[in-house]
């Protein structure tokens, strides 16, 4: 994808492929295909673009998808401002949440993101509104900007792609400007960043900040789509599922994290399928009982990708046509 | 009797749980701290390890009619050759890679191990009962001291301090010290690093099994026992700061008490006050309280 008239070409295909696709497929499955690629994208802006491993994702994920359910539903606000108010909910936790981890480097930067994540599912268990173990349940979808009837699941999908669109545009604008040159200096050679004069922390603080909005975005619209908001998306393993599609789609690319997201919840949803097709050909009678054992696969795919396939798919793609990663084309 | 309103029983009891679990965050974070030193790898799968140590100990008296105190020193063994296996097949590939990936690889792990129990016990906590000796409380006085528990905290102290004097004060200690701060010149004396890398980690993974069977009969033997506990040691860690072996058995101890304290004060906040701690913590000294940064 070196010249930019095939990068067109790609990103056409794929546009149409993603206006076409609901007349093929369940356009719910979709739409969760679609929040949880806007996930991993604005995940990947630290990891991949920043160098910052934040293993505290689902907090703001969660806790915007809580904030925007709780706003459409009690409070009754249109439904383009519940978004916009679950967004800032993800910013604002950004915003503390890393205040606070970027006093720490390292492995430590991570550390702490998860242990505050964690403090904010123990704040979701026990808060009244979230309903605790059973959730925020009936999210009504209502109208958007007023006019635009969202009970229709084709309607909504077009909206959910504009929406992850406008977010992928976003991280793609931010990568390839000057503030996303610096953020790459930081991730390659900080110390070397902070005598080149730039004020590293804020970088880091603001990085961090848009990353969360972003997810936040995200989590909004997956609690709008699905209808309700569960104590699953604030949970440690959000945090590691967000991890592992950015992992296996290729850390640090443009594209990666999308397909790691579609690959990783097709696999969830058709785990079972898969099982029983295995226990088909092998005979093997405990691959009937795959589909229960998601986590089993996900920790299976997570040492894979570590030990043997730390490019990823996309990263591997480029690299074998000669491209060290995808940033570096452009 | 009564103390600022709560009766002294009470607050006691509740004491002595918090130094029960602040015996398992001192072990845990001890072990963390020590595989950080030498392995550079922030073992997530540490509190797996220690859900494998209670299912040990379980799974020894439910099958094999294996008493309580020979699964005490048997399934440290077992789970520590677990973990040497661990990391000479898959750890020792990472050390020149960025930490991130030995979180990750342990990340898995932690899923992977998790997900075959969950799939053979279900959720659902096994009872273990309390080893026959240690059964029954003692009555102080001023209090009813449950044995089992007075021998858990008991137990994890003098295990803590073997670790700190052996490390701290003898010539294995010195090795492991000299490892930590410069491998490379350390194999130019003709020590074999390697081999002291993966009994080091092999140690580490016994303490955090060794907790575990000492945790079998105080909580419910879960699969998930375990990664719940981790996130909190993860924040033990963070404040006391990796550097020392005394500072991670102290803050262990200390955050357990405070733990204990807050869930006789003020109980909702007992889940968080920790990682509120940890917040505070970096705010006034974000190297961590015992820690200094590199």
């Amino acid at each position: 994808m070196n010249n930019p008239l095939n990068k067109k070409i790609f990103y056409g295909v794929l546009l149409v492929l993603a206006l076409l696709a609901p007349f093929g497929l369940y356009p719910v499955f979709l739409m969760k295909m679609l929040c949880f690629a806007l996930f991993a994208c604005a995940f990947n802006l630290l990891i991949g673009y920043t160098g910052l491993l934040s293993f505290g994702h689902a907090a703001f994920f969660g806790g915007a998808g809580y904030v925007a359910g709780q706003a459409i539903k009690a409070w009754g606000v249109p439904t383009e401002i519940g978004l916009i108010l679950g967004t800032l909910t993800g910013a604002l936790i950004g915003l503390v949440m890393g205040l606070l981890a970027i006093r720490r480097q390292g492995i430590y930067f991570t550390m702490i993101t998860l242990a505050l994540a964690q403090m904010l599912f123990f704040v979701a268990l026990q808060a009244p509104f979230t309903g605790g173990e059973d959730g925020l349940q009936g999210i009504p979808r209502g109208k958007l900007l007023g006019f635009i009837d969202l009970s229709s699941d084709m309607t909504l999908y077009y909206v959910v792609l504009a929406i992850a669109i406008g977010g992928f545009a976003l991280i793609v604008r931010t990568i390839h400007s000057p503030f996303g040159q610096v953020l790459k200096a930081i991730k390659e050679n900080e110390p070397r960043a902070i005598s080149l004069g730039y004020d590293v922390d804020r970088y880091k603080l603001l990085a961090f900040v848009l990353s969360a909005a972003l997810t936040g975005l995200a989590g909004s619209t997956k609690a709008l789509v699905l209808g309700f908001e569960t104590l699953t998306d604030v949970h440690w393993s959000m945090s590691g599922l967000v991890v592992l599609m950015t992992l296996v789609g290729g850390l640090g690319t443009i594209v990666g994290p999308i397909v790691g997201a579609v690959i990783i919840i097709m696999l969830e949803n058709k785990l079972g399928d898969i099982g029983n097709w295995l226990a088909g050909v092998t005979h093997i009678e405990w691959f009937n009982t795959l589909g229960d054992s998601v986590t089993i696969v996900t920790g299976f795919i997570f040492i894979v990708c570590v030990l043997a396939f730390r490019r990823g798919i996309v990263g591997e793609i480029l690299h074998l046509f000669g491209k060290r990663s995808a940033s570096t084309s452009h | 009797m009564e103390l600022f309103g709560i009766p002294l029983q009470a607050l006691l009891s509740q004491l002595l749980l918090g130094l029960v679990n602040g015996s398992f965050y001192a072990m845990l974070s001890l072990g963390l701290a020590v595989i950080f030193g030498l392995l550079n790898v922030i073992n997530f799968a540490h509190g797996t390890l220690y859900m494998l140590g209670a299912f040990a100990a379980w799974i020894g008296l439910s099958y094999f009619n294996i008493n309580y105190w020979v699964m005490l020193i048997l399934a440290p063994l077992i789970v520590g050759a677990f973990g040497i296996v661990i990391e000479k097949t898959m750890l020792r590939w990472l050390y020149k890679l960025d930490h991130l990936y030995g979180l990750l690889l342990t990340f898995g792990i932690t899923l992977m191990v998790e997900g075959i129990f969950r799939s053979i016990y279900g959720v659902s906590g096994q009872p273990y009962s309390v080893p026959d000796a240690l059964q029954g409380a003692t009555n102080l006085g001023f209090m009813v001291l449950p044995n089992y528990r007075a021998w858990v905290v008991l137990a994890s102290v003098v295990v803590c301090f073997s670790t700190w004097f052996v490390i701290e004060k003898t010539r294995l200690g010195a090795y492991l010290r000299a490892g930590t701060e410069n491998p490379k010149l350390v194999e130019a004396f003709g020590i074999n690093v390697p081999l002291m890398v993966t009994l080091t980690y092999g140690f580490g993974v016994a303490l955090a099994a060794f907790a575990g069977v000492l945790a079998a009969p105080v909580i419910q033997v879960s699969p998930l026992m375990g990664s719940n506990l981790i996130i909190v040691v993860f924040a033990v860690v963070v404040i006391g700061g990796m550097g020392s072996i005394l500072g991670s058995i102290v803050t262990g101890l200390g955050l357990g008490v405070i733990e204990g304290l807050t869930r006789v004060f003020y109980p909702e906040l007992s889940a968080t006050v920790v990682f509120i701690i940890m917040a505070i913590v970096l705010m006034i000294r974000p190297a961590g309280l015992f820690g200094k940064e590199k």
